[in-house]
């Protein structure tokens, strides 16, 4: 069984799924900071291949990124980073990243690359579903991969079923329209679009993210969804506290 | 649009394997709700009475169609003008803006953003919406800012705001992301005028279609002066390519008819320092398009080079892509000596100071090997009053000579 399947087979509450930008905030810290976050009770582990142009993401994260390539990450020495961290974690693991990557890489070098580096499954917002369900769909499917698409505020009931439907992964909930880092807090609008996702029957379990920056806007987005997902607000602390600062990052958001 | 030829967009906006809507969900209402309503609004009776009205009233439109008769002797052919440089603010681009503002009112929207490199798009942004009265922000790499700093006080005294873009390098590709996240954020209220045939479909064919009105000028008019509507052949500079693109809309299908893209080689192709996206460039995602664009093996995209900021782009229109692979177009590509040089020798044979842009275009005249049968159109996009400060600076002892 897949390490994502076990993990929402067994888990159904107040999953903590954790973003950074792989190379961020040094190129080698990949390896402590997968361990540190695993050890400290993160569930999930959100991967970043920093790229240049991340359309979707906010300045913290695009900062990171820039850092990332500066540092002089690249896809071949996250593979090789990743697969050295396996011999430790048995964490799951997604990448994030935009569809340029993949392609240019060269899908089937990516994926293999992916399965033999311990990656368990993708992000990728900028792939549209009906591409993904023509070109990339089997080719994930027969290795094991597992993936998720986005819905946001402004998703269609028809759309929200069809990115449910090839969400093997999880469904990844917005909580707003926006790019990633906004500190707004959960309002109750938002927790009303979160209970509608509720009332549709969806199989794929459900994590909220975008916002999601201290314990509080956990436990509000959490208590709607299977988890919440946090990036920019550990990003921010990654590069405050460094990798010293994760356990403590973390406990906070689980703190009882 | 409405023509449904070889080249002509699909439904769901591909050109061949080019094209599409590659965009993260969160945009993905914005889009969907312009490519249902697009084609519809513009075919309204009213819409088109309107954008008429305000191409010939307020743009200056038609352009003319000039024979360039002390080149033409030069070369020993025939090159025609195409007057975009005579449009209100100075280039074609206020005909897609136009265009856009028109459809952005019928859409309900109350803001409007933009991106801009030279600066040209922001401007001609800035005046319809001062036109319509509506409120406009514009992103600008800061270091564009910095080099065209002319345009940025011209987008401020039509009443926008310029907002610099402070992340990757910078520039227009960076302007364009910021553009773009704007509108993630903001996705009831505003409307994004892409300023070129890029991006998401639907805005290649959309601006597409706002640019053809050069194009069928250009059908009536080569009629009147030379008994054919269809010359041999087509020349326009391509960054993203909306000038191209209005210039070959209607001859597209008619393959009679030689279509020529310029390139802008930057310091040279092989210098490190180019925007020659076609030679240089892979197939890719930019902007929520499949395309060509210039990248490193890992799909990061690299930051082109041009000493024209509207040409200084990473990606190509999706259009484009497919008319250089199925090889309906032809490309050259200009140096920015060439340019330079090719600007101060029209200015002083035909009185015209074209932008640099243009320029790029009239750079490989002498390299087609023209005939003196031959029918030649030279889109003149922009005219070069923004780029005096380039000119001086690169050629200074040009300006003094003779």
């Amino acid at each position: 069984m897949n390490r994502i399947e076990k993990l929402f087979s067994k888990k159904k509450k107040n999953i903590l799924n954790i973003y950074f930008t792989a190379g961020h905030p040094t190129l080698n810290s990949v390896e402590e900071i997968i361990c540190t976050l695993e050890n400290s009770g993160t569930d999930l582990i959100e991967l970043g291949m920093p790229y240049s142009d991340p359309l979707a993401d906010g300045t913290t994260i695009q900062k990171s990124s820039a850092i990332a390539l500066k540092n002089g990450m690249h896809l071949d020495l996250l593979f090789e980073q990743v697969k050295s961290a396996r011999n430790k974690t048995q964490i799951p693991i997604m990448l994030m990243g935009y569809l340029n990557q993949l392609l240019q890489y060269g899908l089937d070098n990516f994926l293999d690359n992916c399965v033999d580096s311990g990656i368990d499954g993708l992000i990728i917002p900028d792939i549209p579903m009906e591409y993904y369900e023509s070109k990339v769909l089997e080719k994930l499917a027969t290795r094991g991969l597992k993936m998720t698409f986005l819905v946001t505020p402004e998703t269609s009931k028809e759309r929200i079923q069809q990115a449910d439907k090839l969400s093997t992964a999880f469904l990844y909930v917005v909580s707003k329209s926006s790019i990633t880092g906004n500190i707004s807090g959960v309002s109750e609008n938002q927790q009303r679009y979160f209970e509608s996702l509720n009332e549709l029957d969806l199989k794929a379990p459900r994590l909220i993210g975008f916002g999601i920056h201290d314990k509080d806007t956990f436990d509000a987005a959490a208590k709607n969804a299977n988890g919440a997902i946090i990036g920019s607000a550990f990003i921010r602390s990654l590069e405050k506290d460094g990798v010293l600062g994760i356990k403590k990052f973390v406990e906070d958001i689980k703190g009882d | 649009m409405n023509s449904k030829g070889k080249y002509a967009a699909t439904d769901e906006g591909y050109y061949g394997e080019f094209g599409g809507a590659f965009i993260p969900e969160m945009l993905y209402a914005n889009v969907d709700n312009l490519k249902r309503n697009y084609q519809q609004i513009i075919e309204e009776t009213d819409f088109q009475l309107e954008l008429k009205s305000l191409l010939r009233d307020y743009v200056g439109r038609p352009t003319p169609l000039y024979f360039a008769k002390r080149l033409s002797n030069e070369l020993n052919t025939k090159i025609y003008f195409k007057r975009e440089d005579l449009c209100h603010t100075g280039a074609h681009k206020i005909n897609n803006t136009i265009g856009q503002i028109l459809l952005a009112q019928r859409l309900g929207k109350k803001r409007i953003i933009a991106e801009t490199g030279a600066g040209q798009h922001g401007v001609a942004t800035a005046t319809v919406c001062a036109l319509m009265g509506l409120k406009c922000i514009v992103y600008m790499g800061e270091i564009d800012i910095a080099r065209q700093a002319p345009n940025v006080q011209r987008m401020k005294m039509l009443g926008a705001e310029v907002r610099p873009a402070l992340s990757g390098s910078k520039t227009l590709k960076d302007a364009t992301n910021e553009a773009i996240r704007d509108w993630i954020n903001n996705p009831n209220d505003t409307h994004y005028i892409i300023g070129s045939v890029v991006g998401p479909h639907p805005y290649p064919d959309m601006v597409a279609y706002f640019q053809a009105v050069i194009s069928e000028e250009m059908k009536v008019q080569l009629k009147a002066k030379t008994g054919s509507e269809n010359p041999n052949y087509i020349v326009a500079c391509v960054g993203g390519g909306s000038n191209a693109a209005g210039a070959f809309y209607h001859y597209l299908e008619n393959e009679e008819v030689k279509l020529v893209l310029v390139e802008a080689a930057g310091e040279g192709i092989n210098s490190g320092k180019s925007a020659a996206t076609s030679i240089l460039g892979s197939q890719g995602v930019i902007h929520g398009s499949m395309t060509l664009l210039m990248q490193d093996k890992y799909g990061q995209i690299i930051e082109p080079h041009s000493i024209s900021a509207g040409l200084d782009y990473p990606g190509i229109g999706p259009m484009h892509a497919h008319l250089i692979k199925s090889k309906r177009a032809e490309v050259y590509a200009a140096t920015d000596q060439e340019a330079i040089e090719a600007a101060f020798h029209i200015t002083k044979t035909e009185g015209i100071i074209p932008a640099l842009e243009t320029a790029h275009a009239l750079a490989i005249l002498p390299k087609m090997n023209l005939l003196p049968s031959d029918v030649t159109v030279i889109n003149l996009s922009g005219r070069g009053d923004k780029d005096l400060n380039n000119y001086l600076e690169y050629q200074p002892e040009r300006m003094h000579d003779e």
